[in-house]
């Protein structure tokens, strides 16, 4: 009897332990949020356009993680789409076109003569990338402008253009070989083609 | 004899030096213009300090360095600064860059230099200038600002400070010639870098292909402490971290650089531009730069100004133009082709090599990796080439990151030897690349991330403010008239009085709230004919509706609140008080905004008449047929088109009424120049709407005809 007693005593103490231990744990290490939002926010181009039908990135990667589509990110285009499939374990699918189309990195632009100085883009920009005050002319700082066209609608003198941003000579890269580029012989290194080894006039001497 | 170490791999490519070892170094004649880029070197562009038209002489500042990691650039010959702006530079990208076009006066006058016979009597702090001021960037090809390179260590010791002679790759012989002729500026130019920098040892490490040169340098260095040392050729032996393995037996770790570990690596030209600098005080405008291969009747060595057109440097050569196949900056390993000759040479150019089609035939089209390994074994650096390669393909940029890809040092020893004639180094250029591109972006996304949510914050932070603010006026307010309330309890002789006024405001508040509440009822009333009757009225009067009408409650607010002031004045007259004569101030001013309001709504509505007689007109027969034409056609596609389009006209017009209402307002404020502005702009978005309504008809029209 007292074995039994014994059994259950130690039993009842091991499961308070272990109960004890897990009620901490899920106070003590609880985790903020979804950490799969986050995951997801991470690979959101961060332009914060709402052309997903969200306001910004990160309410559609809560979006994605409550089981919304992938594809209605037109500035993060094929790749983000592929990494966000990656993540999720889900099949990649062709861009939504009714969403918009993937263009390529652009900026705003401000005509500063043409600016009445009515601070609605400045509200409008979701980065606070345009500097100006009312009735002072507007401009916008490039490094800081991600491209999101939030600000062309409300410009009540249509003075901003979206303008295509220009390879510069320090940030070309190499691009991935191609069978064009091969045959044309541009922008390869020379070791690349230099199979024959017999045309060495010092070797011939030498021979 | 030393004990030498070895580095994996390496392979023996023909040479193909003797070609241009044959003549002496020549020197280039002066081309008719100059073209200096403001970028030789690794870091900060150089910032142009001359103007167009000015005279400068040889060697004279024409752009100085900018911040730390950068070097100056100096006029080439004397004449006169003609441009400053963006031409072709050498770059695999054959894009242009910044440039300052010097247009030479044929006496080649030097500017005032400053020579010093004897380095030793200048501080470390003077050499440094000197050397820095002189403009000299790594001449072995990277171009890596020098002066940065001999900065004393402040904790660690140099150990070794190499002098890197093993030119090692084929066809290149600028330092082989330079090394015959000129050992001895090499040689103190490398004891000027020793006193700076205090090194236990000090090497030059040249290779057994050279007997020449070694010969020179070692009658050179015959009263020196500089050990010369003989290793055996092997490519790529010059590369910095292969030559360091071979004379020191230590590596450079991952992700560090050689002075890490307590060495110094400088090239042979840099030694003698340094010697240059510091003893004649001479900036580096010149290099010897070597032409060759077979399309080049006289191949050999140039002293060449920097900025030299390489077509002027290839017809002192003896260029066959007809016989070129491919123009190569750089040697065979790792050089890439240029696409014309009108460019450059710059301070890091080491060779031009034009060859025939023969001599370099084009690339076999590639083919599968076979994984014959055979680049493993001849891989400089220790990495897994084909590994490296799969990565690259399939664009597994970590995991290429990973195998150490940035320890790739793009010797193409890999490419050589592969049967498949991959081009490896090629499929790395582009993944070190993206991996660079994608952390970036990364970068930026991060910035983005961060100034949105700060955006938000700040959003989040002004309406708390305003709430704050909005109850503690509420608070006060109630305060006030808790108060007020009290004195009227406790002061019976004040009651009577008060009560009157404070009825007398009451009603006309009262008055103002009836007043007001109309002022409503009209405009709903105003809007819905709008919209019940929207097919059958022109539009343009319809977008002019809500401006007037604005205009109309403007005035019925103007007119409410000139009874309240009336009314709080015959309170006051009532009871005497001070503030009479403010009252009757208000009240003009009340009277005068009134007077205002109504003549803009007059203005208002004869301009809408104006605007709208003609397209009223034009438009009212296709708006009265629409509504029936789009109930009668059912096609899907039509119908979603004409919405859209109808959204958009709507959209449209909704604009150009804001910006009417702008411009009224803009004419009151008497702002001519925000008049005009927005004149252009009503104009542009007139016929903004025109083109929506025509696209609109185009799409209907067809619809009813059907």
């Amino acid at each position: 009897m007292s074995i039994v007693l014994i059994a259950v005593g130690s039993l009842l103490a091991l499961a308070a332990i272990f109960g004890a231990i897990l009620g901490f744990a899920s106070v003590y290490f609880k985790v903020e949020g979804n950490p799969l939002v986050d995951q997801i926010d991470a690979l959101l181009p961060q332009t914060q356009c709402g052309q997903c039908g969200h306001p910004g990135c990160r309410p559609y990667a809560e979006g994605i993680a409550a089981g919304e589509d992938i594809n209605k990110c037109p500035p993060g285009g094929e790749s983000t789409i592929a990494a966000l499939a990656d993540l999720l374990g889900v099949e990649a699918k062709p861009l939504d076109a009714e969403h918009g189309e993937s263009q390529g990195k652009r900026v705003a632009y401000i005509r500063e003569d043409e600016c009445i100085g009515c601070t609605k883009c400045i509200q409008a920009c979701p980065v606070d990338a345009i500097l100006g005050a009312a009735k002072q002319m507007h401009t916008v700082i490039v490094d800081e402008c991600t491209g999101c066209d939030l600000c062309v609608e409300p410009c009540p003198v249509d003075c901003i253009d979206m303008v295509p941003l220009s390879v510069s000579i320090r940030d070309w890269g190499w691009e991935r070989p191609s069978q064009k580029d091969m045959h044309l012989g541009q922008k390869l290194i020379v070791t690349d083609r230099m199979t024959d080894t017999s045309k060495d006039p010092d070797d011939q001497e030498a021979a | 004899m030393r004990k030498l170490w070895d580095f994996h791999g390496g392979i023996h490519p023909p040479e193909n030096k003797r070609q241009s070892t044959s003549r002496p170094i020549r020197i280039a004649g002066i081309p008719k213009q100059l073209v200096i880029p403001l970028q030789q070197h690794i870091g900060a562009a150089a910032r142009a300090v001359v103007e167009v038209g000015q005279q400068v002489k040889k060697g004279e500042l024409i752009a100085d360095a900018v911040g730390a990691v950068s070097v100056p650039v100096h006029a080439s010959t004397s004449g006169t600064i003609v441009a400053t702006e963006d031409r072709p530079v050498a770059h695999p990208s054959g894009l242009s860059d910044r440039c300052i076009v010097l247009e030479a006066d044929g006496e080649d006058l030097w500017t005032e230099l400053q020579p010093c016979p004897d380095y030793k009597q200048l501080s470390t702090a003077g050499l440094l200038a000197k050397v820095r001021n002189a403009g000299i960037a790594g001449m072995g090809g990277a171009g890596f600002p020098t002066e940065i390179k001999l900065h004393p260590p402040k904790n660690d010791k140099v150990n070794a400070l190499i002098l890197n002679g093993a030119e090692c790759e084929p066809y290149i012989t600028a330092d082989d010639m330079l090394m015959r002729e000129r050992a001895d500026w090499i040689v103190k130019g490398l004891e000027i870098m020793a006193y700076l920098l205090e090194p236990e040892e000090v090497f030059i490490g040249i290779e057994d292909n050279k007997p020449e040169a070694i010969e020179a340098l070692r009658q050179a260095t015959q009263q020196t402490k500089i050990h010369l040392v003989v290793v055996p050729t092997k490519y790529p032996s010059g590369g910095e971290k292969q030559l360091i393995k071979i004379l020191t037996g230590l590596e450079v770790p991952h992700g560090r650089i050689p002075a890490d570990i307590g060495v110094m690596c400088q090239n042979v030209g840099t030694a003698a531009a340094v010697y240059r600098a510091v003893r004649h005080g001479e900036p580096l405008i010149s290099r010897i730069t070597t032409v060759t291969g077979q399309s080049v009747r006289s191949p050999g060595n140039f002293e060449t100004r920097i900025g030299t057109p390489i077509e002027f440097l290839l017809q002192e050569a003896g260029y066959q133009a007809e016989s070129a196949g491919r123009l190569i900056l750089g040697g065979p390993m790792m050089g890439f082709s240029l696409s014309h000759e009108n460019l450059p040479i710059t301070k890091t150019t080491n060779c031009i090599l034009a060859a025939t089609a023969e001599e370099f035939p084009d690339p076999l089209p590639e083919q599968n990796c076979i994984r014959c390994g055979m680049c493993e074994a001849v891989c400089p650096a220790e990495l897994l080439p084909q590994q490296l390669y799969w990565f690259a393909r399939s664009e597994e940029l970590e995991k290429a990151e990973s195998y150490n890809l940035f320890d790739c040092i793009e010797c193409g020893a890999c490419a050589y030897v592969c049967p498949s004639s991959i081009p490896l180094v090629q499929y790395y250029r582009f993944a070190k690349n993206a991996i660079r591109l994608s952390q970036a972006e990364h970068q930026k996304s991060d910035k983005a991330r961060e100034r949105f949510e700060f955006r938000k914050l700040r959003l989040e932070r002004e309406q708390e403010e305003k709430a704050a603010k909005r109850k503690a006026r509420a608070e006060a307010a109630a305060k006030a008239q808790a108060e007020r309330k009290q004195r009227e309890a406790s002061s019976d002789t004040a009651a009577n009085t008060g009560r009157e006024s404070d009825a007398a405001s009451k009603q006309a508040a009262v008055a103002a709230a009836v007043e007001r509440a109309k002022a409503k009822r009209q405009n709903p009333a105003k809007q819905n004919p709008k919209e019940s009757g929207q097919e059958n009225k022109p539009l343009e009067q319809q977008l002019q509706l809500p401006s007037t009408e604005e205009l109309k409650a403007n005035i019925e607010k103007a007119k409410a609140k000139l009874e309240k002031v009336r009314a709080a004045l015959t309170d006051a007259e009532n009871k005497g008080s001070p503030t009479v004569d403010k009252m009757r101030a208000a009240v003009t001013k009340n009277e005068e905004r009134l007077a205002a309001a109504e003549l803009a709504l007059r203005k208002a509505s004869d301009a809408a008449k104006h605007t709208n007689a003609p397209s009223a007109s034009e438009n009212a027969p296709s708006a009265a047929e629409r509504q029936p034409q789009v109930e009668k056609v059912e096609t899907a596609a039509s119908a979603l088109d004409s919405e859209a389009l109808q959204a958009n006209l709507q959209k449209a017009e909704d604009k150009l009424a804001m910006m009417q209402g702008m411009l009224t307002d803009a004419i009151q404020e008497n702002d001519p120049k925000k008049v005009a502005k927005l004149e252009r702009a009503v104009e542009k978005n007139r016929e903004r709407v025109a083109s929506a309504r025509k696209a609109l008809n185009a799409v209907t029209d067809p619809v009813a005809q059907q």
